[in-house]
């Protein structure tokens, strides 16, 4: 057989087709959508593909606003670098607030010191409804965890929202096809071959812009779960625990009453490739307690929903 | 910084409980691919399930329902790198009604690992997926003959298993075969090299996967085609093109066609993601690019130059069915080819493959999971290629207009083993 492959000479490196095939999705969902939004939590993968997105239509403006679903227990310096990182590309913002939700009726408050991971999916899912949204880009990678390891590029949802793991669309090739009928709503995932080293290799490459809990900084944290998680107005130490001023980054950024910190010098990105390059324990494993509920954690919230 | 730009996709395929899954966990536990938590997680879901010390399936089958009926349902994407080679993985189902999801993952593949029992041999469904990898131009072939453990590693049962694949192989016209006595489950010639089989001189199925040379790029026959996918508006009024290059490279300063118009013009800026402008981009590069004349292009629009792809609205080719329902003559469907999409009808079945003996026959529908030949007519014109000339040009897929759902894939043309 002559077949021509899909890919190129070994002469383009790695990172710049990972960047091609992003800027491609991208095009492809804002092309074939009517009502795109870009899903924008203020961490990494966000960040890269916020980057990826300016690229993709420069010099004009997104073609699309920004989300960002707001569990009001957010690391202020992630809040502050979210309005910086969107005034400066001139988009439009818009907040799905889960304390919104909590204050209409349509979601129960777990108390001020309780996980309202969950209920993100719910400020996220009406706002998609509310705006008429038929496509939202998340940063979601395949190597993050074994149910995202399954989920398509363009992942189709319900007029409920949810995910159909035994019911996905075929994606054959590159031909990425987005249409839907009204309520229903695609995720796309431009990242989704990219793996936690990529994302790194990337923001060093590109210069991508970070919030500063991503670099190594003291901070007052308790051991819980296994974790070190910070004492903040959101979180307080227990009985048991004794509070301790250790030197920490994030790994990944979500709410502030489930995302662990962990033990690292590293204060430059260069660092953070070879701390990353080195690791024994996965991002979502070291970092996030709302995994750790059950063997299927993360395939249920999505199911109902979640990004 | 080293980034290691050699990188192989490959796809799993063969028949329901061969061990696929199996034989990926053991290829990423025994290459120290996972990470402490993965595989302690993977210790205490088998536990939970009551299925041993150590279920290896359970590294890719991560859904609940996988676990808990032991198959895989979709495709898991893992990614692996060895000093050697960089890895994308595609775990694919065994299961006939899963097909679809095999070819999903088939799709993007350089090469298939064939997993084959060696107590049972070449089942049908291991044909089938076989001849879709066949059709979709997955170039490379490496067989695990797996559970070698099972027939006390007799050579002659490998033999036999050998000589059935090469018959089918080269029938369906794959090059290089490799195939590996191996036990996914102990871990024999996976990734290390087993005692238990003296008699095998070649490689582990890791050593054939790292010197593979399927994902090497030759230089395609037929000139760049460059898919418009969106105009971006210059500051001052200009426009340029934007899309992702495939085919051999386009240059600054090439003359190319607008197609279908047939309008001949000249590539004056070309603009690469990274770097910026640059004299030429390779297949895999999202570019935009300036033209010298003025042209009412847009998404749907191609640029190429010689050997020009065909426009046409009548296409001869080749189809797998996913849909539930029989598709037969005379019936509508969505065509989505490159970024066009464009209302399409069956003007007429022109056969059915048997996927055991290749032969083609008639008959008036094609159902779920069958592989068909078709003539298909376009609302609007397409710019094609032969899908064993370019996977980009010549691949298409058809749309459910109701559900929406994706029903088949396409290729243009038929395979030569389907003449």
């Amino acid at each position: 057989m002559t077949l021509t492959p899909l890919r190129p000479p070994t002469t383009t490196d790695h990172l710049s087709l990972l960047e091609s095939h992003a800027v491609y999705i991208l095009r492809e969902v804002a092309a074939e959508c009517e009502r795109p939004v870009l899903l924008f939590s203020g961490g990494k993968d966000s960040a890269v593909l916020l980057h990826l997105a300016v690229k993709a239509f420069a010099p004009g403006r997104l073609p699309f606003p920004v989300m960002h679903v707001d569990t009001g227990q957010n690391f202020p310096e992630v809040l502050a670098f979210r309005d910086r990182t969107v005034a400066a590309i001139g988009a439009r913002l818009v907040v799905a607030s889960v304390q919104d939700a909590i204050d209409r009726g349509r979601a129960a408050d777990p108390g001020p010191r309780g996980s309202r991971n969950r209920l993100q999916t719910v400020a996220l899912l009406d706002a998609i409804v509310e705006q008429r949204f038929d496509a939202a880009f998340g940063g979601a990678r395949r190597d993050e965890d074994k149910a995202r390891a399954k989920e398509r590029i363009l992942s189709f949802r319900n007029a409920f929202g949810q995910w159909e793991p035994r019911h996905q669309r075929p994606e054959l090739w590159q031909l990425y096809q987005g249409r839907v009928n009204p309520g229903e709503h695609l995720r796309a995932f431009p990242l989704s071959d990219w793996t936690e080293l990529d994302v790194w290799q990337y923001i060093e490459r590109e210069g991508v812009a970070l919030p500063s809990i991503y670099f190594a900084h003291e901070r007052d944290v308790v051991r819980r779960d296994a974790m070190w998680l910070a004492v903040n107005e959101h979180v307080e130490a227990r009985p048991s625990e004794r509070v301790e001023r250790r030197l920490v980054r994030y790994r990944t950024v979500g709410d502030a009453t489930c995302t662990g910190a962990v033990e690292s010098d590293a204060v430059t990105v260069a660092a953070i490739v070879r701390e990353v390059a080195t690791a024994n324990v996965s991002e979502r494993g070291a970092t996030r307690a709302d995994d750790r509920f059950s063997e299927t954690a993360m395939e249920d919230r999505k199911r109902e929903g979640y990004f | 910084m080293t980034v290691t730009s050699d990188l192989l996709r490959l796809a799993t395929i063969g028949s329901v409980d061969d061990g696929k899954s199996t034989l990926i966990g053991r290829l990423l536990v025994d290459t120290r691919q996972l990470f402490d938590d993965q595989l302690d997680a993977v210790v205490n879901a088998s536990e939970r399930r009551g299925v041993g010390d150590l279920d290896l399936s359970f590294v890719t089958d991560g859904l609940r329902a996988e676990r808990e009926q032991g198959i895989t349902i979709d495709v898991a994407y893992r990614y692996a790198s060895t000093p050697r080679r960089k890895f994308i993985i595609a775990d694919c189902p065994g299961h006939v009604q899963y097909t679809r999801n095999m070819a999903t993952g088939a799709s993007t593949a350089d090469l298939a690992l064939v997993v084959v029992d060696v107590a049972h041999g070449l089942k049908e469904q291991t044909r089938r997926h076989l001849c879709i990898a066949a059709l979709l131009g997955v170039r490379g072939l490496v067989v695990a003959v797996n559970k070698m453990d099972a027939v006390h590693w007799s050579p002659s049962a490998f033999q036999s298993v050998v000589d059935e694949v090469e018959t089918v192989a080269g029938e369906l016209g794959f090059g290089v075969v490799t195939c590996v006595p191996t036990s996914a489950l102990l871990g024999d010639n996976v990734v290390e090299p087993s005692n238990h089989t003296p008699w095998y001189r070649g490689p582990t199925v890791l050593g054939a996967l790292e010197s593979s040379d399927a994902g090497a790029w030759t230089n395609a026959t037929n000139g760049p085609r460059l898919p418009i996918q969106w105009v971006l508006r210059q500051p001052g009024g200009g426009r340029t093109y934007a899309g992702m290059v495939n085919g051999d490279a386009l240059h600054e300063g090439d003359v190319v066609t607008l197609l279908p118009a047939g309008i001949e013009t000249t590539i004056t800026t070309l603009n690469t993601l990274h770097g910026g402008r640059s004299a030429e981009a390779g297949a895999g590069l999202s570019i935009d690019v300036a033209l010298a004349d003025e042209t009412d292009a847009g998404r749907g629009d191609l640029l190429a130059r010689a050997p020009l792809p065909r426009v046409t609205s009548e296409l001869s080719a080749t189809l797998c069915w996913f849909g539930e329902r029989p598709l037969g003559a005379g019936q509508r469907l969505r065509l989505k080819h490159t970024t066009r999409v464009t209302p399409a009808r069956v003007v007429a079945l022109d056969g059915v493959v048997d996927v055991a003996t290749l032969v083609v026959s008639d008959r008036a529908e094609l159902r779920t999971n069958d592989i068909g030949l078709v003539t298909l007519q376009t609302a609007d014109p397409l710019v094609v290629d032969d899908y064993r000339d370019n996977r980009v040009t010549g691949s298409f897929v058809l749309i459910d207009e109701v559900t929406n759902a994706t029903v088949a894939a396409g290729m243009v043309g038929r395979a030569s083993f389907l003449a």
